[in-house]
């Protein structure tokens, strides 16, 4: 290492540094052009094509990430939408429910009230019926009981006719009495 | 001048390898490449220059800076140790070529208002530009490529000196020196290995300087009014 530095230096004394020699001006020269043409026409164009692509790659990338962003809104929309409207459904049902409900109750109601008038209706008529046919039993017994006043009266004097008047008028008030106090009672 | 062809190969084969699958997702030595190319291609190009321009002076810029950076490491690199910078040969082609370069922007965007435009600058009182014009001159056409020349130039030959001197201190205390001076191997190898580890860092940052220069350069030339 030291005899060639000391050469250099020797050679440095007897030759000015600032004297290029024309080797080292060709060889620079050739060097230069050659390194021009490698990146002019290899390593820049590459690297322009190199970063165009990633450009590329990266707004697809983020393309795709927003179409997929609006997909997703867009479902979830459509999601809210039918969410909304299955509750308006649900609601809607309850309240067919709830009025369903009241008119089957009132319905119901009704029904028992015709029934109970029914009932009442068929009481009071057999109630009628049996008054009826108590007033007809009544009626005979009443009409035998005449003709066994009137055979009494008959056999007895009917020469008093004052007498016979007074009885057959007693004889009819007591009987409307009667009548009137069993139809009080039927009622 | 084997160092240059070994750049040469060196980033011939580092891109084309890196970038031979292009995968979307890059890879370890994928991501390294376009964290470079990246570099100059945002930080440099399409900052200063607009997206449009920037990407035509594009693959100069890039081929600059890949060749500045690769041969100021090769400064530090074992067996090399020899910055391909540090002789004026490619130092001196470069600033050339962006001299060239920039004019060239120049004279295309405004086609005969250029040189005028920047040798008189507009909206200087008259007999200022007896004074103007030919510190334009100067300061433009001449002092640019000499210092973007010289800056790369001398920077790379003080690495390579500095380097030189520590090593060659260390491999005389340790194996010529007597008695204690040995000990001073130690400080001066120490030192040597900080003074690598900052060739590293200079050889970014002139790379990086020699590129937005010529960036800036540029700009200026394309620029409406200045």
């Amino acid at each position: 290492m030291i005899p060639a530095v000391l050469a250099a230096a020797a050679e440095g004394e007897t030759h000015n540094p600032l004297i290029p020699e024309l080797p080292d001006l060709v060889w620079g020269a050739v060097v230069f052009v050659l390194l021009l043409v490698f990146f002019w026409w290899k390593i820049l164009p590459s690297l322009k094509k190199l970063l165009d692509d990633r450009a590329e790659i990266i707004e697809g990338g983020i393309k795709k990430a927003e179409i997929a962003q609006a997909e997703a809104a867009a479902a979830l929309d459509k999601y809210t939408d039918q969410l909304a409207e299955a509750r308006a459904e649900a609601g809607r049902i309850r309240e067919q429910a709830r009025q369903d409900g009241t008119k089957i109750l009132n319905e119901l109601k009704d029904q028992a009230s015709v029934e109970a008038a029914r009932i009442t209706a068929n009481a009071s008529a057999s109630i009628e019926a049996e008054r009826q046919a108590a007033l007809v039993s009544l009626r005979a017994e009443v009409a035998t009981l005449a003709i066994d006043l009137a055979s009494g009266v008959i056999g007895q004097s009917l020469s008093d006719d004052k007498k016979a008047a007074v009885l057959v008028d007693q004889f009819l008030a007591d009987l409307e009495a009667s009548e009137a106090t069993a139809k009080k009672s039927g009622k | 001048m084997i160092i240059r062809l070994l750049v040469l190969v060196a980033i011939v084969l580092f891109f084309s390898l890196a970038l031979r699958k292009r995968s979307i997702v890059p890879g370890r030595m994928q991501s390294l490449a376009e964290m470079g190319l990246d570099l100059v291609r945002v930080n440099i190009a399409e900052d200063l220059l607009g997206k449009k321009d920037g990407r035509r002076f594009l693959p100069l810029l890039t081929t600059i800076f890949f060749m500045v950076l690769i041969m100021n490491i090769t400064g530090i690199v074992p067996l090399l140790n020899i910055a391909g910078t540090s002789v004026i040969g490619v130092p001196l082609l470069l600033a050339v070529i962006a001299y060239v370069t920039f004019i060239y922007a120049g004279v295309k965007k405004h086609p005969g208002a250029f040189f005028k435009n920047s040798l008189f600058p507009p909206g200087v009182p008259l007999p200022l530009y007896l004074i103007v014009t030919p510190i334009e001159f100067v300061s433009t056409f001449i002092l640019r490529p000499v210092t973007l020349t010289l800056r790369l130039l001398m920077n790379m030959i003080v690495g390579h000196l500095l380097l030189v001197l520590f090593f060659l201190a260390t491999s005389f205390f340790f194996f010529q020196a007597d008695g204690l001076f040995k000990f001073f191997g130690i400080g001066t190898f120490a030192f040597g290995i900080v003074f690598t580890l900052f060739e590293i860092l200079v050889a970014v940052l002139q790379a990086y300087v020699f590129t937005l220069l010529t960036t800036v350069y540029i700009q200026l030339a394309l620029a409406d009014e200045h």
